[in-house]
């Protein structure tokens, strides 16, 4: 076994980067702090256990490092109800589904793409996040419910401005 | 009603249920719309996921992921603990290292192949550009392209005769297909790459390329990949003979 194993799993891991942070040039910071730690710690990783779980693991620390970093992180309940009514409200940019993933918390935001995007089932999901089960199911709960809500203000908002702009043609 | 949970939906919609318990929820489905509601919208939702971010698999990689070859050449040398091998090493890194890229290089290969199988195997009239009837001068011509003696392993033992070869703009240069077909037609394909990079040996690997499976190693200077669609152990037998053959 070599750590060329690793490099298999870069595209996938910038499909998750890129859906988890937005933005490409921070997805593949992200990719890269990820590699760069697995490299160096290859030897931890046991030999048969899932090595995508492992290093979708590894991107969960490095990313919750980032976020801490940034103090982005809703840590609690609470933050993460305030999260949820941002302070400037600008229903204009919420489009799409990448401006409305923006707007889940982002422990919400990992289930919904470990389960979502990349498939995981919810026993390697909550291994790579390090959270009971129970805890990957509620996440996935509120944050499809969310994600529901912000898509469907999405949609209303669309739909106002295409009338706008008939008024003011 | 029943004893179905939201758990249960949402196992469900993301089809991690077994039988059993998936044809319960299904009827739950049948007498709850609200339910059913649900589980239609979060199915849409992993599919636009999927939809808006899939595009990535397929993105080249940015240089800068390039330079982490440097971190896969040093550790393994760090953990055998010999600084004057790493003194040597780094140098045969500094002289290789700009013309290899082993993450790039593994992620590739079974990937290319499963693509020019899937381009050429469905071909009727063309699958090949040389036919097996010509197959000297075929092996010949791409030894040659390639710049390494080939061989065109034979597998009528496995029920695959050789319907040709063709010659292929790999990423780095020519690269060898091979192509195989069985008496209800199904064909597989060896894929042949040199490789630029010093000699070295891997294990065999498995790569589901959407519907194409690849069984893939290095072998010194050359990387092989056998792709067909058919039961990853079927594939693995017919690529264990390629290998022996091979490798006698």
């Amino acid at each position: 076994m070599d750590s060329t194993a690793i490099a298999e799993h870069i595209p996938r891991l910038r499909r998750y980067a890129r859906a988890l942070a937005g933005d490409s040039h921070r997805a593949d910071d992200l990719v890269q702090d990820t590699l760069e730690r697995a490299l160096s710690k290859f030897h931890l990783w046991r030999h048969g256990s899932d090595l995508r779980a492992w290093m979708f693991s590894i991107m969960h620390n490095v990313f919750i490092n980032q976020l801490k970093a940034r103090r982005e992180l809703a840590l609690d309940e609470a933050t993460e109800a305030a999260l949820e009514s941002p302070p400037q409200s600008d229903p204009l940019q919420l489009r799409d589904l990448d401006a409305a993933l923006r707007r889940l918390p982002a422990e919400q935001r990992e289930v919904l793409l470990l389960v979502g995007l990349e498939q995981l089932s919810y026993l390697e999901a909550s291994q790579a996040l390090d959270v009971p089960v129970g805890t990957v199911m509620s996440r996935l709960s509120r944050g499809r419910e969310r994600l529901r809500a912000l898509m469907s203000d999405a949609n209303l908002s669309d739909a106002s401005s295409a009338t706008n702009l008939k008024v003011v043609k | 009603m029943s004893n179905i949970n939201e758990n249960d939906l949402h196992a469900y919609a993301d089809g991690q249920l077994d039988d059993a318990r998936r044809v319960l929820v299904e009827a739950h489905l049948a007498h709850d719309p609200a339910a059913a509601e649900l589980v239609r919208v979060w199915r849409e939702q992993n599919e636009a996921l999927r939809a808006l971010y899939n595009p990535v698999l397929n993105e080249p990689l940015p240089q800068r992921l390039l330079a982490l070859r440097a971190q896969r050449r040093r550790w393994p040398y760090y953990a055998l603990a010999a600084g004057t091998m790493c003194l040597g090493f780094a140098l045969g890194w500094m002289t290789q290292a700009y013309r290899t890229d082993p993450f790039i290089e593994a992620a590739a290969l079974p990937r290319r192949a499963a693509i020019a199988y899937a381009v050429y195997a469905p071909e009727v009239r063309h699958p090949v550009e040389v036919g097996a009837d010509q197959q000297d001068h075929l092996v010949k011509w791409l030894s040659k392209r390639l710049g390494s003696e080939l061989k065109a392993p034979v597998l009528t033992q496995q029920g695959f005769d050789l319907v040709g070869g063709r010659l292929l703009p790999g990423g780095k240069g020519p690269v060898a297909q091979f192509m195989y077909q069985d008496a209800k037609g199904q064909r597989i394909t060896l894929y042949v790459s040199h490789r630029d990079a010093e000699p070295r040996d891997t294990a065999f690997r498995f790569s589901q390329e959407d519907k194409v499976g690849v069984f893939y190693w290095i072998d010194g200077k050359l990387g092989y990949a056998l792709s067909g669609e058919m039961a990853r152990a079927n594939l693995l037998a017919v690529a264990s003979v390629v290998y022996r053959q091979l490798n006698p």
